[in-house]
């Protein structure tokens, strides 16, 4: 009796294994059962028309393929950056031509496979750091679009190192497994409550632009909690906060004129409101090259996001449930405001006012007052310019205080500007010399 | 004295173990006073400027103050006997390292933040505006290097070593040793612990120019034990009366041989 038992648990374990099994390689493979073999896809040999190549281009620019696709001073899109991210580092791969370490072999629908499906040519899965959920929304016109042009770039020979993911993370089956749980090709669903310019910036913002891949927070597994949530987060290993896009009071989204973000977006600089750290490679290498009509677009779903979630704020209204001033101590108010003299009143004025069109003013500055001061921390720890764009070509730049400042200096320096400097209702709390530490060790490793 | 041979400690800089005190007062406590005493004066200067609400202008000195943070005003040098003068050097060398820095051939974590978000059109212009500033130099530090083995660098610089096919400095470097226009650094007012530094990263490949890279050739001919020699006598030495760069060359500064990406017309206009 006992053992028949034990032989009948025995069996649906294993039965329940096999279906799982079964269920997991259905999940990622199901579809090649369906989907035309690679030889058959339309149009595949036909030599690609003027106009797609320069569609292809255009959508690859607006992907920023380019950004990870490349390493520093290295042969564009061949490759070889390592993107490194909590679980190790994963080395993204060549997108020239070449037969041997590229996409010389790849036809349009293997590309379609690794953008919708997230698996490479062969059926091999692709490591998550390819932001698949987003390029599964691409149409397959633009898909095909991309590809020909890639196709027609200059063969680059370069082989893409082997990752290095922490052992199971990079197996196949944990990729399976993964996908199972937070991986599902989803083609754009248009909202036909909207109009076409909504719908083609949310196509965007969704896609190629791939926005909530730092615009919201990751989980344990570093996934992320959808293609179109925009609440913000902090991105690992390159550790700086990607604003909420949903909330007025840490981007301005829904309060500032479409114009001004078109702006911000196409330059770096708009009303109030500048680009930096990661945020300014997006617009340096893909942003400002988009077209007007598409930057409106990407604003107009934008702002709608935010309009939906959150009442405009004016910068300096009171906020709607006037939280009480958090309280600081004097020292270090005062520590803060003899550092803030010594380093930062020359350029951005006594008050904080700074100096239209050359150095942001602090005071009522949104990023200022993030709750999270990882990107003020970042930002004092490595001044810099933003980006230098055709609309924007020589911004002002702020010198890095990483070696002259010390972590108390930061701290009090940026309580001081977050308490001292603000209209009393958008006061801040202490930033404390451990946080700035914490910040610090991080960039430097 | 440091345990390290000054070279290593200057690499180690390099490579990125920034806060070590050795990095920055490779000369131990007489160099921290000099701080203290910089600090203090600028503690003193500051404020005072603030206070009168200094009038911002839209200009390169104004857009450039990322830089002279580090490298002194009007880039003239730091006080920490680390970052270089700037200023007078010949705008295509600057702003090729420049671009080294944002193209990864150079390697200091800094910098290459500053650079990475610039156009290859502004960096003309950063380069620019520092190559047309000439300010006067500071005063040679006389080198604690016994004489033999400083007349060994100053043989080196100024006649090279036929044997190990090693060519003078100032074929390339001209003859005042100020730089040739427009690719070619001057080597004199540079502090010791930069020249160690940069040699030392040639040595080991850390620092690179666009290829051929025929300055990575160079160093790989000075005997190891000479490259200290040299550096020494390069940061002792005063300038000349006419501290710029020698005008470009008419013809072909090197033997045919030597091909250099980083200034072509050094070779006869051959990349």
């Amino acid at each position: 009796m006992k053992q028949r038992l034990l032989r009948l648990s025995a069996t649906l374990l294993l039965g329940g294994l096999a279906l799982f099994g079964v269920a997991v390689v259905w999940h990622n493979w199901g579809d090649l059962l369906t989907a035309p073999s690679a030889t058959s896809a339309p149009g595949a040999s036909l030599p690609a028309s003027s106009e797609t190549l320069q569609r292809g281009e255009y959508l690859v620019r607006a992907g920023n393929c380019i950004a990870c696709h490349t390493t520093r001073g290295g042969a564009p899109l061949a490759g070889g950056r390592a993107i490194d991210t909590p679980f190790g580092a994963v080395y993204s791969s060549n997108l020239t031509p070449d037969a041997d370490t590229g996409l010389g072999r790849w036809q349009a629908q293997d590309f379609w496979n690794a953008l919708h499906h997230g698996r490479s040519r062969g059926g091999r899965l692709l490591a998550p750091a390819f932001p698949y959920e987003h390029t599964s929304v691409i149409t397959r016109e633009d898909s095909d679009a991309m590809f020909a042009w890639l196709q027609s770039r200059p063969p680059v020979r370069q082989a893409t190192p082997a990752h290095t993911l922490t052992w199971p993370l990079g197996t196949q089956p944990a990729l399976a497994v993964w996908r199972v749980l937070f991986f599902e090709p989803s083609p754009f669903r248009a909202d036909p409550q909207q109009s076409a310019q909504w719908n083609r910036g949310a196509y965007l913002v969704q896609g190629l632009g791939h926005c909530a891949a730092c615009h919201s927070p990751r989980n344990a597994l570093g996934a992320t909690p959808g293609v179109d949530a925009l609440s913000g987060g902090l991105m690992p290993v390159v550790n700086w906060y990607a604003p909420n896009l949903q909330d007025d009071r840490e981007t301005g989204l829904a309060s500032t004129p479409l114009s001004e973000i078109v702006r911000l977006l196409q330059t770096g600089q708009g009303q109030g409101a500048s680009v930096n750290g990661p945020m300014a490679e997006v617009v340096q290498h893909s942003l400002q090259h988009l077209r007007e009509e598409d930057l409106q677009a990407m604003a107009v779903y934008l702002r709608s996001r935010a309009q939906a979630t959150s009442a405009p704020t004016a910068t300096a209204a009171p906020n709607a449930s006037t939280p009480a001033i958090p309280s600081v101590r004097a020292s270090v108010i005062d520590k803060g405001s003899r550092v803030y003299e010594r380093h930062c009143a020359t350029c951005h004025g006594e008050q904080g006012q700074g100096v239209a069109g050359i150095y942001p003013a602090l005071s009522g500055n949104r990023a200022v007052l993030l709750s999270d001061p990882t990107n003020l921390v970042q930002t004092v720890l490595s001044g810099g310019y933003g980006p230098a764009t055709a609309g924007h070509p020589r911004p002002f730049g702020m010198p890095p205080f990483v070696l002259e400042l010390s972590d108390a200096d930061i701290a009090a320096v940026l309580t001081h500007l977050r308490h001292t400097l603000q209209p009393p209702q958008n006061r801040a709390g202490e930033v404390t010399p451990l946080q700035v530490n914490r910040i610090r060790a991080m960039a430097d490793e | 004295m440091n345990a390290k041979p000054p070279i290593v400690a200057a690499t180690a800089c390099r490579m990125g173990y920034l806060r070590e005190m050795n990095c920055f007062f490779p000369h131990g406590r007489r160099q921290v006073g000099v701080w203290l005493l910089t600090g203090l004066l600028a503690s003193l200067a500051l404020p005072a400027l603030a206070q009168g609400a200094r009038k911002v202008e839209d200009n390169m000195a104004e857009r450039t103050r990322a830089c002279t943070a580090c490298h002194g005003d009007q880039g003239r040098a730091g006080p920490d006997g680390y970052y270089p003068r700037l200023a007078g050097k010949p705008a295509g060398y600057l702003h090729n390292q420049l671009r080294n820095f944002a193209e990864g051939r150079r390697h200091y974590g800094i910098m290459t933040q500053l650079v990475d978000p610039l156009t290859d059109t502004y960096m003309g212009d950063i380069a620019a505006h520092f190559a047309s500033l000439h300010l006067p130099y500071p005063p040679p530090t006389p080198s604690q290097l016994e004489p033999a083995r400083l007349a060994r660098g100053q043989q080196i610089v100024r006649q090279g070593d036929a044997s190990r096919g090693l060519p003078a400095c100032a074929q390339c470097h001209g003859e005042r040793l100020t730089g040739v226009l427009p690719h070619v650094p001057g080597l004199l007012g540079l502090p010791l612990d930069y020249l160690n530094a940069q040699l030392g990263a040639w040595q080991t490949g850390q620092r690179k120019a666009h290829a051929p890279d025929c300055m990575a050739e160079v160093v790989k001919r000075i005997p190891n034990e000479d490259v200290i020699a040299v550096s020494s006598w390069l940061a002792s030495q005063p300038l000349p009366a006419d501290t710029r760069p020698a005008p470009a060359p008419a013809r072909p500064l090197s033997d045919p041989a030597w091909r250099c990406g980083s200034a072509p017309e050094l070779a006869g206009g051959r990349p």
